[in-house]
């Protein structure tokens, strides 16, 4: 499978999902360049975290109005597979792509630490290696990851199931102390309708190897790569 | 204008400064020259005071690529790769601005790092403030202050190095009362790179074009290396305009840039433009090359109108940079930072004459030689004298009664929630501790380790001072402040095997401080020759004073270490026990001591600062021989694959380590493995020692490890063969924290209480 990640300037968790859309997918992943419009034919799409433009307007704001932009929206409404980490989630929000807002975390800046995560809807192409209500380990490191949405918008993501990771104990429990941002009903990552495009705040990729402490994150890039060869 | 004596002290230049300037140019200097003069032979960038003591430090060994001199120091660590870094303080800007201050200091160090060619992968800091609470001596409206100055920092700190993209992999944070109106930021980077890619700077290549690069020009930071080398005064308020601003951003967009444009091949030099900016930049470059430059600074971008030639020079705007390419190659370097949106315009070019000739609207506004103002800066040999020493050396009346037979699990809590060892998860916790991901060991252990990818390698790194050790006697506290670094990269179980140092102390025309600053230096010489590590750089902030109030004299060193994993993945080993049943083990180089020794001891620890609000005595004996035996030992059980942890014995002694060892789990937010245990501490101990010296005596040279039991006798055999000792003290438990003396119970406690008291979030 070729996965490409876009790369804007700002973006600083490039080459660590580089690193292991590479590990996933057995050969080489693509930067793929703001200022170009072209995905080079790949089949899925990694928006990794940084701080896009030096978010000096709002997390993401900026960044949405890159050439490179317009392909993904076009590549996502085709079904294509996109996945948006930390600044990614962002970006796709900004851009529409996914709904929502990250605000700034509540009661705290920038935290980085190790969070649980429980996967609530295994049924996306990065989850589906998952069984539904499994808890992994993965880190945040985020200021501004506090996830907010209307009333009505949160409640179609509920009954529509189109959120897919939530913060827990590492009991699976969702409990307020187990959420470190203050986002609604503790969600960490949601999906499109279609749930190709997947957002999320925490950082598999920084899970995905036994010697950076936990490779329980790795099953996200597994997931699309298995997708991908059962479909292909 | 003519130069008045009135100027010429306001730029901190005195007679016999200006008698050697005018010898230098042969005439009177006009007052943009006096102004660089001003700053290149300020302290900050020239040394004179320090420039004598230093040519006494170890900086020579197979293991070093670049020692002194360059913009970083260069050491081999393998197949290929060189390992590049560097500690800077940035002390005086983040009292002034503290967010500004901290952030600009990390700022420049990347620069520094990336400069010669490296990719930064991780970052640590060592601060010192000011207590927050007020008490001791602290009054309310300075703890508010003190207060405000930590927020600003760690933000600082947090905001640069998080949007950069490095990971910060710990440091150490102290409080205490002498920092009050000194906070200190020492900043420590380390980048890796191909040994055949580094970068010098160095200006080669007669008639090649100098071009500027980053961002554009303004008014902010002038003076700013000479404001760091003088006290602070009631007025130093007004000296804010003096702190730069700095852009994570922008200096991100440069990073990928300069690394960029190095590998076209048309980059003869390349140096950051730090202190004194575009001054320091080109005549170092020139005067390393034995070339002359020059500048015509209407063709500098500048973001302000109407800027003279003085304050262009003078400028510490951040992110920019100077580079020499090969003459004929500028496009390939211009069409890289248009790339990444930066600016980059010819500015000047190499010249064969050794001067820095600068122009400004078609008239020539300086011309000096580039060795006047780097290689002849003044160099002095400033008059030393011991200060008379007010501290008493024994116990105060009142302090040995007051330690003894107390309620040691209450003492112990107490003492978990001493802000100097309490947990500094609220600090690094805002930092991005894991970027680039490489991180095997991040803060909250002994060192940060990172990994090389690609590689069957890594790196270890540490940070230590300790003022209070200095205080009490300059040369031994330095030693330990090596041996206290370098001990901590050994129990990762990685080889120390180089070392950079951050001197931060107070006026230097003070004979007292001065001797401070040589003995300091002394000890940091003997200690990295005894333990194979020699100094590679590094930096000298002096005038931490306000209104005559110095620091403790505060050297920080930091260490760097290398481990390998032939077969398989690099494992640093972890503070943390590994399960129930295990054996626990303190190894130890600690000299044997008597009571008498012990309780002089006993003054530098933070058990007598904390609970008994004293400070007396010495600090710990250091055997350095025994030291280095101490970190062979880790490194091969390590390699043998003997040990579950190693933790090494500091501040609050061996109590508090084993409280650090239980829950040193909580830093990866693992509840269900937390592990207690059952010590007993007669082993430890000469049997006259009180039971306060035995719990939080901080003795030299020890580190709690855990292993399996049946490795028990060949580490004890190792530890024998090298010349140390090897004490097993006891078990790893499911739960409680229980240690024993002479039969008797000194400490039982419930790991939970201990976890609150020492503010761990399980």
């Amino acid at each position: 499978m070729k996965i490409g990640v876009v790369v804007f300037p700002g973006s600083n968790c490039d080459h660590d999902a580089l690193h292991i859309a590479q590990l996933a997918a057995g050969k080489p992943a693509v930067p793929l360049w703001h200022e170009n419009a072209s995905l080079e034919g790949c089949q899925a799409l990694i928006i990794p975290g940084g701080f896009s433009y030096g978010d000096y307007l709002r997390t993401g704001a900026i960044a949405r109005f890159s050439p490179i932009m317009q392909s993904v929206r076009a590549f996502a409404e085709g079904g294509g597979p996109v996945l948006g980490i930390c600044n990614g989630f962002q970006i796709l929000c900004e851009a529409g792509l996914l709904e929502g807002a990250l605000l700034r975390n509540a009661g705290t800046g920038f935290v980085c630490r190790p969070v649980y995560l429980r996967v609530d809807n295994n049924r996306t192409p990065f989850t589906h290696g998952f069984e539904r209500g499994e808890v992994m380990r993965v880190p945040i490191a985020h200021g501004e990851g506090n996830f907010y949405a209307d009333p009505e918008v949160l409640e179609e993501l509920e009954e529509k199931h189109r959120v897919v990771f939530r913060y827990c104990t590492h009991g699976g429990a969702i409990e307020p102390e187990a959420n470190p941002n203050g986002s609604l009903h503790n969600i960490a990552g949601i999906c499109n309708d279609h749930g190709n495009v997947v957002g999320l705040m925490p950082h598999p990729e920084r899970a995905s190897e036994a010697a950076l402490g936990s490779n329980e994150g790795f099953k996200v890039f597994e997931s699309l790569c298995r997708t991908y060869a059962t479909h292909a | 204008m003519p130069l008045t004596p009135d100027i010429i002290a306001q730029h901190g230049i005195n007679a016999e400064e200006y008698e050697k300037i005018r010898g230098l140019l042969g005439r009177d200097p006009n007052l943009t020259e006096l102004g660089v003069f001003s700053v290149m032979w300020s302290e900050h960038c020239s040394y004179k005071s320090s420039r004598l003591h230093l040519k006494n430090l170890p900086t020579a060994g197979p293991q070093v690529l670049q020692g002194p001199g360059e913009n970083a120091g260069v050491i081999d660590v393998g197949d290929g790769w060189a390992c590049v870094f560097k500690i800077e303080s940035h002390n005086h800007p983040s009292y002034i601005e503290p967010f500004q201050g901290a952030a600009t200091g990390v700022g420049g160090i990347l620069r520094d790092v990336f400069t010669m060619g490296a990719r930064p992968v991780a970052i640590m800091d060592s601060l010192r403030f000011g207590p927050c609470q007020p008490g001791q001596g602290t009054t309310a409206d300075v703890a508010m202050r003190n207060h405000a100055i930590v927020e600003g920092v760690i933000g600082g700190i947090a905001h640069y190095g998080n949007c950069f993209g490095v990971a910060n992999l710990g440091g150490e944070t102290v409080f205490d009362a002498g920092y009050s109106a000194n906070p200190l930021v020492n900043a420590f980077a380390l980048g890796i790179a191909r040994q055949d890619a580094l970068f010098f700077g160095k200006a080669s290549g007669v008639g090649n074009p100098v071009i500027y690069v980053g961002a554009k020009t303004g008014r902010d930071g002038i003076h700013g290396a000479t404001m760091a080398s003088e006290e602070f005064s009631d007025a130093s308020a007004g000296k804010r305009p003096n702190v730069q601003v700095g852009d994570p951003f922008l200096e991100k967009l440069l990073l990928e840039a300069c690394l960029e444009v190095m590998q076209t091949g048309a980059v003869a030099g390349i140096q950051d433009m730090g202190a004194a900016g575009l001054t320091s930049s080109s005549c170092e470059m020139g005067a390393r090359a034995g070339t002359g430059i020059a500048l015509d600074l209407d063709r500098v971008p500048q973001r302000e109108t109407g800027m003279s030639a003085y304050e262009m020079l003078l400028s510490e705007s951040q992110e920019r940079m100077l580079l020499v390419a090969h003459k004929g190659r500028e496009a390939e370097v211009f069409a890289v930072f248009r790339k990444w949106g930066l600016d980059a315009v010819t500015v000047g070019e190499v010249t064969a004459d050794g001067l820095l000739r600068i122009t400004h609207k078609g008239e020539l506004v300086a011309l000096i030689p580039n060795t006047a103002l780097t290689d002849a800066a003044p160099k002095y040999d400033r008059p030393q004298k011991a200060p008379r020493r007010t501290l008493p050396l024994e116990p105060p009346p009142g302090a040995r009664t007051a330690a003894e037979k107390r309620d040691w699990s209450a003492d112990l809590r107490g003492l978990l929630g001493s802000p100097n060892i309490a947990s500094k998860a609220w600090v690094y916790e805002s930092y991005d501790t894991m970027v680039r991901t490489n991180t095997l060991a991040g803060p909250g252990g002994d060192a940060g380790v990172i990994r090389l990818k690609g590689t069957k390698r890594g790196l270890a790194m540490a940070l230590d001072g300790n003022g209070r050790y200095c205080e009490l006697d300059p040369r031994l506290g330095a030693q330990l402040a090596v041996a206290e670094a370098a001990r901590k990269v050994a129990c990762v179980g990685a080889r120390p095997i180089a070392a950079t140092n951050c001197l931060n102390f107070g006026n230097p025309e003070k004979p007292e401080v001065m001797w401070q600053l040589a003995q300091a230096i002394t000890g940091i010489g003997e200690a990295c020759r005894a333990l194979g590590t020699p100094i590679t750089g590094g930096n000298v902030s002096l005038y931490n004073e306000t209104l005559g109030r110095g620091i403790q004299p505060t050297p920080v060193v930091g260490v760097v270490g290398t481990m390998d994993a032939p077969s398989g993945e690099v494992s640093p080993l972890p503070a943390r026990f590994a399960d129930q049943g295990r054996a626990i083990v303190l190894l130890s180089g600690a000299p044997v001591t008597d009571a008498a020794t012990a309780w002089r001891e006993f003054g530098a620890s933070e058990y007598a600062a904390f609970q008994l609000h004293q400070l007396w005595g010495q600090p710990p004996a250091l055997d350095l021989k025994r030291e280095h035996a101490l970190h062979t030992v880790l490194i091969e059980a390590h390699r043998q694959g003997w040990l579950d942890s190693a933790h090494q014995v500091s501040t609050g002694g061996i109590a508090t380590c084993l409280v650090e060892c239980s829950l040193a789990h909580t830093v990866e937010r693992i509840p269900e493995a937390v592990f207690g245990l059952a010590v007993n501490l007669d082993s430890v101990a000469e049997r006259e020692l009180d039971d306060c010296l035995v719990l939080f005596g901080e003795r030299a040279s020890q580190v709690v490890v855990s292993c399996d039991p049946a490795h028990v006798e060949r580490l004890q055999q190792a530890a024998r063969t090298a010349g140390i000792d090897a004490f097993p003290i006891g078990v790893t438990t499911a739960e409680g924290f229980t240690l024993t003396r002479g039969g008797r119970p000194l400490v039982g406690d419930d790991l939970d209480f201990l976890a609150d008291a020492w503010g761990a979030k399980p």
